[in-house]
């Protein structure tokens, strides 16, 4: 399967600022061998150098859809990266002290799409809340969608989705990234129309995961993970 | 560069609201539309053969431009070569604004400034931070000053 692997590694290397980077051992996938890497981690994508000051990354790691575990290994404070997949390959590394090895299990724990997703889902939620309080009518703030780092050939329409509601300042964002969202302010007063429910037939319903009507619930299960994990890692020392 | 083919074809198999089939070109010269199965899922875009199940390709939406070219024509252009364009012609134009906004809003750098904004008006509004009552205050991908983080810089006791 082909993947836009240049602007992927240019992603990897952009000034856009990784979220975690550090030096981890790998084990190869034939030689059972483990090599110091320099990682960067981003978004949910896992890169690998060889050295740090590498121009370009070996390989990357699509974290969507992972779990991380900690691993038996004759390699200390090693952790695995691990797919539901088919025949999906486990990730083997190791950190080289146990605080950093704490640290990248719960940043890679969390690094998936849709963990970041619900949260901002949870946020847009509570602002509307706040907004609502403190009444409706007058414009309600929303990011600049210019600032993405995407522009539009034309300037954007304030009539969104050909509807006869005009809404000021709304471009085409209402900063759900749910598909199915209507997009653009409803005319009354500057409320958007209530979030519909999260994608049918969502993986969230998973095993892997609990129900996720309530994020409070879904963020401890997240929290858990790492608990659980923590504890493991204490009683095997 | 390698990366995980399996589980990436595995991912393109999850559910997804966008999926439709649509008349795609490649970005090299000579390309021509080829009708292909577009299904957007997180922030990849899948293309298959019709009726296959595997995906050809798949295109990564960070550090992309998304652009209408005419009513029922986008494109997809990456920042480090703008002018290798990715076109899509869909069935109508509200087809067109639709997959427009979706693939806007399909990245996580898109996400991370919604995040942003969002964490810094609540703050702004309640003199509370909103994640700090679970606990990810500090997690780096909710950094509102995140600009300043060298690339070269070992993170990993953070």
């Amino acid at each position: 399967m082909k993947l836009n692997e240049r602007s992927v590694a240019h992603y990897a290397t952009c000034d856009s600022p990784p979220d975690k980077t550090g030096f981890l051992f790998k084990k190869g996938e034939r030689n059972t061998a483990y090599h110091r890497r320099w990682f960067v981690l981003k978004g949910n994508m896992l890169f690998y150098f060889e050295e740090r000051d590498s121009r370009e990354p070996i390989g990357v790691i699509v974290l969507e859809g992972c779990t991380v575990e900690l691993c038996e290994s004759v390699e200390e404070f090693a952790f695995a990266i691990k797919f539901d997949c088919a025949k999906a390959r486990v990730y083997k590394l190791a950190a080289e002290n146990q605080a950093a090895m704490e640290s990248w299990v719960k940043a890679l724990s969390r690094a998936s799409f849709d963990y970041m997703r619900l949260v901002v889902k949870e946020l847009e939620r509570q602002l509307e809340e706040i907004q609502d309080a403190a009444g409706a009518g007058g414009q309600q703030a929303r990011p600049n969608s210019r600032e993405n780092g995407v522009a539009w050939s034309k300037p954007p329409s304030a009539t969104a989705n050909g509807s006869a509601e005009a809404a000021p300042s709304c471009v085409t964002w209402d900063g759900c990234t749910d598909a199915g969202t209507v997009s653009g302010c409803a005319g009354d007063g500057g409320r958007a129309p209530p979030v519909p429910p999260r994608r049918l037939g969502a993986s969230l319903e998973s095993p892997v995961s609990p129900d996720t009507a309530c994020f409070s619930k879904l963020h401890d299960w997240y929290g858990r993970e790492v608990e659980e994990l923590r504890v493991q890692w204490l009683q095997s020392q | 560069m390698r990366f995980n083919e399996k589980e990436l074809v595995c991912l393109s198999r999850q559910p997804s609201e966008m999926a439709a089939e649509l008349g795609m070109r490649g970005p090299k010269k000579g390309d021509v539309v080829k009708r292909r199965l577009v299904k957007l899922v997180v922030n990849f875009l899948f293309y298959f053969r019709i009726d296959e199940e595997e995906p050809i390709g798949a295109l990564l939406l960070e550090q992309c431009r998304v652009e209408r070219e005419d009513s029922q024509t986008f494109s997809i252009a990456f920042l480090d070569e703008a002018e290798r364009k990715y076109l899509f012609e869909c069935d109508s134009e509200e087809q067109c604004k639709e997959w427009t906004d979706s693939i806007i809003k399909a990245s996580y750098e898109f996400m991370r400034r919604n995040l942003i904004f969002y964490r810094t008006e609540i703050h702004r509004l309640t003199g509370k931070d909103p994640l700090e009552q679970y606990g990810i205050s500090d997690e780096t991908r909710f950094q509102v000053n995140s600009g300043s983080q060298l690339m070269a810089r070992d993170t990993s006791s953070l």
